[in-house]
């Protein structure tokens, strides 16, 4: 046959959609019907290729289609209708734009010529969600509905990753118009720069070659990146010998069982990590953003260190601060062209300053921050992370988290040693994340191992998902660190509040294991540390969705703890740690 | 190291857009979500095909500010081009006010000399008012209008800057 190029072919603009979908690869949507997206669901009725997940809540749509992309790389599809349907998408919206996530969130539309009416469920959903996508369109042509949706995946995937919304009007669902193949439709305007400059990276080399207290910083965008560019990354930090701390968002970028990680940076970071950051005399940022909860105090951040910053996105660049070698590419290519170069001029790190820079890293690790006190009665939030750790480590596991002090435990006692494994909402530090996110990732990986550790307070903001999981048999396991308290509020209250506990502890909590089998699911509960272990063996053999109560002590801190508002030598350890502080004092004059 | 507090610049940019629904509202909401300032704004299609708008803006904050604006508008899917015309070089600034004054006698003698000696034009006029137009930096306008104010002026519209590099080099 002659190959022709396929002329448009013609279809509602609900195939339409349906179409597109196909042809950007997409198997999997998460979404709740309604009204305005009728015609889109009655088309999904009628074919076979594309799975429909039925949340129970259109913010649970966005957070598992989040977990979807995370835990594949892939982008991350969600289906909602108007008014209601728009606007509880927001939340899950603005967090996919802090954390990077590649999400495409449909929304359905009054019919057009009610546009501006205040017809019923109506909402301005453009307006609303302006600020907290990466883009958004209202089509209002169906002739270009097609483009408009392969433009939109362009744009969620490509450069700094992000949600992107399409409203579309229900009467275009209805009409005919022609389909634009996904070849046809290029972006015009919107070509992010994926290769560094090549003097840049001389010089950056250069840098790294003559430095005496360097510090790889990785974040997120490496694990963005993917797999490839974390693999990448590991080989020049290993290459260098380097010491190299990771974000929240980078965890798993590089093996934490590496000798040269010196774990997670920032405000619940380790000791060594924070001492290493403000010591050093090189920090390499790759993919991270220099957010408030890694610097502290901007004026004292890092003070005596050049540093070089990696990034695909020229505004994450010199915002809170202003560093001295700017690298504007994907993390994969430029650490990649950095390895090159890194060969070809057959660098010798000072082995010497090297050594002694270690050294005192090593002074700061042997302060051993995560060290707690344990119990033999009261099960230590710490605790129950590590027995957990210990059963899960070597598996094929997936954790997620929702926001506060487990969240901070779980980064730091879960260790991770490769990418996408570890998703967490750390930009907007939104509860009720880790549900939902579970749900995405065990659609995405059904054989694998999720775990959603919580806290007793985040897991009720969206625990109508519980539903979801029930009805596609979801097995994600939610282990609930449960000390009855909003706990990193009430830490802050101690710490900073005079222990006045204002409206941070959770009364009338249900009673979780009842309620795992409202669900259809299994409810366990441990009240010892003895307890633990049994459980957790429990949970993880057993086929299906399990919530784990696991009643720790109520008035644990999480430490180590930059407060906010100060710099990482000022940073805070915990009871054990500060008895023996004396000793780390000089380490930190030092610095 | 500490670094001495930055000073306030004051840049005026060109930025080529997609002349398409919302665009404005895009830009604008970047000014006001991250708490730029914006001094002046104006916007106008500028191709043969209506496709592209120039936003002409007047901005001010410290060089780190303005660097963050430039990064954050190149950010914006619709956009074409960001140009800090106050950092490329040589540029012209205009911009048109329209100045209706109200008075008699002496006053209104006085209105029309100074609007002569500015090269303002007198747009309409009744027996009791004039409204001038004039066109010029914004500096210009600004003291003519200082001068209208003790003159009757009752009622002032400005345009915003418009602003274009000199010489043959074409954005």
């Amino acid at each position: 046959m002659a190959a022709a190029k396929e002329t448009a072919p013609r279809m509602t603009g609900a195939d339409i959609v349906l179409r597109a979908l196909v042809d950007q690869g997409v198997d999997v949507i998460f979404g709740y019907p309604g009204g305005a997206v009728l015609p889109i669901y009655d088309a999904l009725f009628k074919q076979n290729s594309i799975r429909h997940i039925l949340v129970r809540q259109e913010g649970g749509a966005v957070h598992a289609a989040e977990g979807y992309a995370r835990s594949t790389g892939k982008v991350g599809v969600v289906l909602v209708t108007s008014g209601p349907g728009a606007t509880n998408s927001v939340t899950g919206l603005a967090d996919a734009l802090m954390d990077s996530v590649p999400i495409v969130c449909l929304t359905g539309q009054v019919p057009t010529h009610l546009i501006g009416n205040d017809a019923f469920q109506e909402c301005d959903t453009t307006g609303i969600t302006r600020s907290c996508t990466k883009h958004n369109y209202l089509v209002k042509d169906v002739n270009k509905l097609a483009r408009v949706l392969h433009e939109a995946f362009a744009v969620a995937r490509s450069g700094r990753p992000g949600p992107v919304v399409v409203d579309i009007p229900k009467d275009l669902q209805f009409a005919t118009g022609d389909y634009t193949l996904r070849e046809d439709v290029t972006l015009k305007n919107y070509r992010p720069q994926l290769k560094g400059d090549p003097e840049r990276i001389k010089a950056a080399v250069a840098m790294l070659a003559a430095a005496k207290r360097p510090l790889f910083y990785i974040g997120g965008g490496a694990v963005n990146s993917g797999v490839d560019a974390c693999k990448l990354v590991t080989k020049l930090v290993r290459t260098t010998g380097y010491p190299a701390t990771m974000t929240l968002m980078g965890l798993g970028a590089f093996p934490a069982s590496d000798k040269q990680s010196l774990g997670m940076v920032g405000m619940h970071g380790t000791y060594e990590s924070n001492l290493a950051m403000h010591g050093c005399d090189l920090m390499v940022a790759v993919g991270a953003r220099f957010d408030d909860r890694v610097t502290g105090r901007l004026d004292a951040f890092s003070p005596g260190s050049k540093k070089i910053h990696i990034d695909i996105d020229p505004s994450s660049i010199n915002k809170s601060v202003r560093v001295d070698l700017p690298i504007i590419g994907d993390v994969g290519s430029v650490i990649g062209d950095i390895r090159k170069e890194w060969a070809r001029i057959k660098v010798k790190p000072d082995a010497k300053a090297l050594a002694a820079w270690w050294q005192q890293i090593e002074g700061w690790r042997a302060v051993d921050c995560l060290r707690f006190k344990n119990t033999p009665d009261v099960i230590k939030p710490q605790f129950a992370l590590q027995r957990l750790y210990e059963a899960i480590r070597g598996r094929d596991v997936y954790i997620t988290t929702e926001v506060g002090q487990h969240q901070m435990w779980a980064a730091q006692f879960l260790r991770f040693e490769e990418p996408m494994r570890w998703l967490t909402s750390g930009g907007l530090g939104t509860m009720g994340y880790g549900l939902p996110a579970a749900v995405g990732v065990q659609i995405a990986h059904p054989k694998s191992l999720v775990i959603d550790v919580a806290g007793e307070a985040s897991i009720l903001m969206n625990i109508q998902e519980m539903g979801t999981a029930a009805q596609y048999r979801l097995p994600v396991k939610i282990f609930i660190l449960n000390n009855e308290y909003m706990g990193m509020v009430r830490q802050w209250q101690e710490l900073l509040h005079g222990s006045r506990y204002s409206e941070s502890y959770s009364a009338a909590l249900p009673d979780f294991v009842k309620l795992a089998e409202a669900f259809g699911a299994v409810g366990m509960r441990a009240d010892k540390p003895s307890d633990l272990d049994g459980l957790i063996k429990d949970m993880i053999a057993c086929p299906k969705a399990v919530i784990a109560d696991i009643r720790v002590a109520k008035d644990e801190n999480c430490y180590p703890m930059i407060p906010g508002g100060k710099a990482h030598n000022e940073i805070l350890l915990g009871p054990p740690q500060k008895q023996e502080q004396k000793v780390s004092e000089e380490g930190m004059v030092l610095v | 190291m500490s670094r001495a507090p930055e000073a306030i610049e004051r840049h005026t940019m060109a930025v080529i857009v997609d002349n398409e629904p919302g665009v404005l509202a895009r830009v604008i909401g970047l000014f006001s979500g991250r708490g730029y300032n914006i001094e002046s704004l104006t916007v106008s299609s500028v191709t043969e095909d209506g496709s592209q708008s120039r936003i002409n803006v007047v901005t001010s904050g410290t060089p780190m500010v303005i660097e963050q604006i430039k990064a954050q508008l190149q950010r914006l899917v619709p956009i074409h081009s960001v140009h800090d015309l106050t950092a490329e070089g040589a540029h012209i600034e205009r911009e048109l006010a329209l100045v209706k004054v109200v008075g008699k006698g002496a006053k209104r003698v006085e209105a029309l000399r100074i609007a002569d000696i500015f090269g303002a034009k007198v747009s309409d006029t009744t027996v009791e008012s004039f409204v001038f137009s004039l066109t010029g930096s914004p500096e210009k306008l600004d003291s003519f209008v200082e001068l209208m104010r003790t003159l009757g002026q009752v009622e002032l519209a400005r345009s915003g800057v418009v602003a274009i590099a000199r010489g043959a080099k074409a954005i």
